[in-house]
């Protein structure tokens, strides 16, 4: 036996070059996990390797360009089956008992649908268009849509819409910013992202902590969500919102809840949450109003009695194996939009073990719940908000032609503001001032400039998609919903390709 | 204004909250409705002073939502009694269902005979908001679970069947408010997080008021409050605020 922790083999490896460092400081000051430090006597400052988690604050911050942050190059000996990963988890385990914890997306090596994806161009037969001199639409509603128009002719011939129309949220861009709660993130994110959502003509969405008094003003572009715990959930919350979604899973930890630690209920988290300052925010696994799709169907219109009918409602739940059926049963409920929350979707906090193996992939979701609404003749009955790991506007166009009419951006919002990934969310220590709620260290983010890069970013992608719209000759974004035969699979079988819907590269219509 | 009298007989739940909306728009606070019979939602979201008397069954979700005033109910309710409520008090006159006041913030639930499973999950304090839910007769499984603040008071005043006072599962999960039971309870019934404590004077004067408030709304069934009061009481709080804070490596 040994007796001495196993955990404590670094995960991280600080290089500093020493005839760079100033020995500023500034380092020391930008960790926030205690793992760079002043040594006095040797008047240097240092690294305690055992404590770093890989953000590359230090990296970026670093005045001269002294310090790489990289992986450890010499882990455990070489083994294919108990990687490097397994074997810590194994000793931390052992060390503590307990539940490992982990922030963020799975990043486990399964595969990436949208890789083996590609996307279809005109030649020749028929003309591509060029975006940049021809009009290229964007612009998406989501929500329920009639069965049929009924359009009648005046006198003068002028058409006048006779079916009444179901309220829809417009997007200028089928690209919203993910439900992340205010506790997840800090108030400095919500505006950031609200502020984006605004200036782009699209939204975002509170996640389930409520919405600060403060952003109110930006109701118009607000999704509110009300989840299990029914934090800060009230008549004018509701009635505040562009759109009212419920939460019933999410893709990160599908079928399990969530909890807020005491510790970090602070005044302001406190007063938006609307519960006291330090008391742990339990979300239970179910709605314990729900537990049927009957029950969901109730919740669905106390919210819509509540707001008068004039909002869509969404239903947002992780991607599993059933998701068809189970999206059937939220369209006929009374669902105006049903989010698919694949297995890549991040989280603030979740057991490793169920991020890691529980769910499934966003694409398959998308292609079997369309199908699946199709085949019953109730697809109009609501959109699909696809939602979980889409890294770029490539990921965006596909998942609209499987069959999604918009997608959910969680990590890639938080990546455009400096997040670089190292999954420590759950400590409340975010060194990027994204993740965490401690005043000093969430200055780091400023709203006005995350909303700017929040803005660059979409800005970006809507240039990509229009480019890629152009290049398939469609000039609407509309008319490649669902449209599957502009994918084709690269290294899939048979069965995973008629479960995409999508035909083998090289197959021709 | 004069209250408005509905016939909700035969009266699809859109329509008659549809109307009870237009005319709470109109100035309308005082509602009385006949022939109620299971229509849901009644009272949903309004946020103006009402006071809202409904004969009949309330259907499910009775005051969901709801910001202040006040709803009577002559008869018995439905599930769902001040789903997420946030200041309403409202009266039953009978049982009531499963799930009362979940998610409840502030506002008073007085319900005189029965009520349903999992009465007051995840019901929380907030500042000067305290929901009260006060049950003359027993409840079910997992009253109180989740519970993260507020008053639950279960009197058992009727006593008219074998079952026990309530259910199995009472309070797991608890991590605030408090419960109050009349009469002793057996251990077994207990979720692993809370425990039994002492009840002092100045619970008593806090019950006191409750149910003081509690008999005068049922002042027609003859309800005393000292009699009430002179039974003992269990008083249930939770063990930890935080229940589930040790259950992580890091």
């Amino acid at each position: 036996m040994l007796y001495k922790s196993l955990s404590s083999f670094p995960v991280f490896e600080l290089e500093r070059d020493y005839d760079k460092c100033i020995v500023c400081g500034c380092c020391v000051q930008q960790c926030t996990y205690d793992a760079t430090y002043y040594l006095p006597y040797a008047k240097k400052v240092i690294t305690d390797e055992h404590k770093c988690v890989g953000c590359k604050r230090c990296e970026a911050m670093c005045p001269t360009g002294a310090i790489k942050v990289r992986a450890v190059s010499n882990e455990f000996k070489h083994n294919a089956y108990w990687d490097a990963r397994t074997i810590r988890d194994i000793y931390k385990q052992a060390d503590q008992g307990g539940v490992i914890l982990t922030g963020g997306g799975n990043d486990r090596r399964f595969r990436v649908y949208w890789d083996h994806l590609l996307i279809d161009a005109c030649q020749v037969t028929n003309p591509s268009i060029d975006p940049l001199r021809e009009p290229m639409e964007l612009r998406t509603f989501l929500g329920r849509k009639p069965d049929a128009l009924k359009i009648e002719y005046d006198e003068n011939g002028e058409p006048d819409l006779k079916t009444e129309l179901y309220p829809n949220l417009v997007a200028e861009v089928p690209v919203i910013f993910a439900p992340m709660s205010y506790g997840a993130l800090n108030l400095n994110m919500h505006k950031a992202m609200a502020a984006a959502a605004d200036a782009m003509g699209t939204y975002w969405n509170t996640g389930e902590g409520s919405l600060h008094r403060d952003l109110y003003k930006y109701g118009h572009c607000t999704i509110v969500q009300v989840a299990s715990g029914r934090f800060g959930v009230s008549a004018e919350y509701l009635k505040v919102a562009a759109a009212v979604e419920i939460k019933i899973g999410q893709g990160a930890k599908p079928g399990i809840g969530g909890h807020l630690p005491g510790e970090k209920v602070d005044e302001e988290i406190s007063k938006t949450r609307m519960i006291p300052v330090g008391s742990d925010a339990l979300s239970p696994a179910p709605h314990h109003d729900i537990y049927s799709i009957e029950d969901l169907r109730q919740l669905i219109y106390a919210i819509k009695e509540a707001t008068n009918y004039e909002k869509p409602v969404s239903v947002k739940i992780a991607a599993v194996h059933n998701v068809a059926a189970i999206a059937s049963g939220i369209a006929r409920a009374g669902a105006d939009i049903i989010v698919l929350d694949g297995f890549r979707g991040g989280t603030g906090a979740s057991p490793a073990i169920v991020r890691d193996y529980v769910g499934i992939p966003v694409e398959i979701a998308i292609a079997v719940v369309d199908q699946r609404l199709r085949d019953e003749g109730i697809r109009n009955w609501v959109s699909i908000i696809a939602a979980g790991g889409i890294r770029n506007s490539a990921d965006v166009i596909k998942a609209i032609a499987l069959g999604a009419d918009g997608v959910y951006i969680g990590t890639a919002a938080l990546l455009a503001v400096g997040c670089t990934l190292c999954h420590k969310c759950y400590t409340g220590k975010c060194a990027w001032g994204i993740t965490t709620n401690d005043p000093y260290i969430a200055n780091r983010l400023n709203p006005e400039i995350a909303a700017e890069r929040l803005i660059n970013l979409l800005k970006g992608w809507a240039h990509e998609m229009k480019e890629m719209l152009g290049l398939m000759g469609i000039n609407a974004i509309e008319s490649l919903k669902g449209n599957r035969l502009r994918l084709r699979a690269v290294g899939l079988t048979k069965e995973e390709m008629d479960i995409l819907g999508v035909l083998p590269a090289g197959e021709g219509l | 204004m004069e209250p408005l009298i509905i016939d909700a007989k035969g009266m699809h739940y859109r329509r008659l909250n549809q109307m009870i909306r237009d005319k709470v728009a109109e100035g309308y606070r005082h509602f009385i409705l006949e022939n109620v019979n299971g229509q849901r939602y009644i009272g949903a979201g309004i946020m103006e002073e009402v006071f809202i008397e409904i004969h009949g069954v309330a259907g499910n979700d009775l005051g969901v939502f709801m910001k202040r005033g006040t709803i009577i109910v002559y008869d018995n309710a439905q599930d769902g009694v001040g789903n997420t409520m946030e200041g309403t008090k409202i009266v039953v006159h009978g049982m009531a269902g499963d799930v009362c006041g979940y998610g409840m913030r502030g506002g008073k639930l007085h319900i005189l005979r029965d009520i349903g499973y999992r009465t007051g999950i995840h019901m929380k304090t907030y500042k000067d908001m305290v929901p009260v839910i006060i049950i003359g007769g027993k409840a079910g499984d997992f009253f109180g679970e989740y519970m993260a603040g507020g008053i639950l008071i279960l009197l058992n005043l009727w006593d008219d069947d074998d079952r026990p006072v309530v259910g199995n599962f009472l309070a797991t999960g608890m991590h605030g408010g408090t419960i109050y039971i009349r009469g002793e309870v057996d251990p077994y019934l207990f979720g692993k997080e809370v425990g039994v404590v002492e009840v002092t004077e100045e619970d008593k004067l806090l019950l006191r008021k409750h149910i003081s408030e509690y008999c005068e709304d049922f002042k027609d069934h003859g309800l005393d409050v000292d009699e009430i009061m002179s039974e003992s009481f269990t008083k249930l709080i939770p063990v930890s605020t935080r229940p589930y804070g040790k259950i992580y490596a890091y």
